[in-house]
């Protein structure tokens, strides 16, 4: 599972999508694989809006990764554009997010909700979302009574 | 069993428009276990002939191809991972663009397994959308609101007496203390049962469209047998309201033992469309 799957996933548990503490999801005890994938900077460029930057730095800094503070200010371009006027500050955050978000694997780990405490396994880089039977019918998880 | 890697298309009764938009090779899936993975068959053929057919392709490129953000296609139910590999490989001939995500989801871990190796091998040339992963999960549970710009979903759709039990956190350690028999037979029988009129897994997946959909751009593609009534399933999504469309845009003849089938696309329509041109309804 590639990093930037992590900004469109939450907490499986109906209860917890309403919190903000349920995203982003945080890794716990990660084992991480990188990969080899072509530099796409305009391809980096027009993923940007669709990135929550609090949420990218909270992940990057559980993975031992940085990002900048802000996110870089870049228009979307079309497949016409030149990309050759990117500064070079942030042609340095996207070569960053290049490397976190689409070259790191997840293999083995957990990814663990800010609201519920439920941990859920990655293995072999399959993340499991299903919950346990309990809380599947009830839609309610034990520790969500504790906050 | 050796399997085609391009399968026979005069098998699948489509259109002849479905047919000459047939010419993309279809994913080699020869390494998936059809022990305990569904296997492609008719239904998922025509899934892949009615996206990449010339009608279907256009309409998306046309709804995909001016918004410069990257669209996210999410396919619910990949088994084999045919599907997602196809569109995954082929996102230029379906989408017009290649800066496309996708990711898919399968209640089944072994399935989430063979669709990784099926998009990888699909995937070797180097103009193909970027995938993401495949999540073990029940249908869209896992995922944000609003983050798919298009859902495509082969459901369990055959009607049965009962719906095979959920798969649960403790399942997916699936470990020999289980029969591995029983267990194999109750993840096929999760490919395909789909409960009452076969319409309980879709039904749930209906009630999660609005939610999961982007909410201008978000477009579902849901394949559909007779016995599931689609033609009341559509109705019953046009008493959503004026920001919805559904139309069929897909149908196979009744060949080889297999029912007919239809495929629904069901869209959200921006508010000037809703006044103005709405497209006209079957
Ligand atoms: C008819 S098969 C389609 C497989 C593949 N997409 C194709 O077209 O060949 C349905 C798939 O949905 C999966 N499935 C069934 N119920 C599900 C659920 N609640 N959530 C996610 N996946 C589910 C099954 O495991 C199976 O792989
Ligand atoms: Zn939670
Ligand atoms: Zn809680």
């Amino acid at each position: 599972m590639k990093i930037l799957t992590t900004s469109f996933l939450t907490c499986a548990v109906k209860a917890c999508k309403s919190s903000p503490l349920s995203f982003p999801l945080h890794y716990k005890d990660a084992e991480l694989e990188q990969s080899d994938i072509a530099y796409n900077p305009r391809f980096l460029i027009n993923i940007l809006p669709r990135i929550d930057w609090d949420a990218v730095r909270v992940t990057a800094t559980e993975l031992g990764f940085t990002v900048p503070e802000e996110k870089p200010e870049l228009p979307a371009l079309d497949a016409s554009s030149s990309t050759d006027t990117i500064e070079p500050a942030d042609e340095k955050t996207l070569r960053e997010l290049h490397t976190l978000l689409l070259e790191t694997e997840v293999r083995e780990g957990k990814l663990v909700c800010g609201n519920c405490g439920h941990e859920y396994k990655i293995k072999e880089g399959i993340a499991n979302f299903l919950l346990p039977s309990h809380l599947g019918e009830f839609e309610l998880f034990p520790f969500c009574f504790l906050h | 069993m050796a399997r085609l890697d391009r399968h026979d298309p005069i098998k699948v009764a489509v259109t002849l428009e479905n047919y000459l938009g047939t010419m993309l090779p279809t994913p080699s899936t020869s390494h998936v276990n059809s022990d305990r993975i569904y296997e492609p068959a008719e239904d998922s053929f025509l899934l892949l002939d009615t996206i990449s057919s010339p009608t279907e392709s256009a309409f998306l490129a046309r709804r995909f191809a001016h918004n410069l953000e990257v669209p996210l296609v999410l396919e619910v139910g990949t088994g084999s991972g045919v599907v997602l590999a196809f569109i995954t490989a082929h996102a230029l001939e379906i989408l017009g663009r290649t800066d496309v995500l996708t990711v898919g989801v399968d209640i089944n871990p072994f399935a989430c397994t063979a669709t990784e190796q099926t998009v990888m091998q699909a995937c070797r040339e180097t103009s193909h959308a970027m995938y993401l992963g495949c999540l073990n999960a029940d249908l869209s549970s896992c995922l944000r609101h609003g983050v798919a710009d298009i859902v495509v979903f082969n459901p369990p759709y055959v009607p049965t007496v009962e719906l095979p039990r959920l798969l649960t956190a403790e399942d997916s350690n699936l470990c020999a203390e289980i029969d591995a028999f029983e267990q194999e037979s109750r993840l096929l029988s999760l490919s395909y049962s789909g409960g009452k009129d076969g319409m309980e897994v879709v039904d749930r997946l209906l009630d999660e469209l609005p939610l999961i959909l982007n909410e201008e751009r978000g477009v579902a593609y849901i394949l559909l047998c007779q016995q599931n009534k689609p033609g009341s399933v559509a109705q019953r999504i046009e008493d959503w309201g004026r920001g919805w469309s559904v139309e069929a845009v897909g149908q196979s003849g009744k060949t080889g033992g297999w029912e007919k089938l239809q495929i629904l696309r069901i869209c959200r329509i921006g508010v000037d469309e809703a006044l103005g041109r709405r497209p006209l309804l079957h």
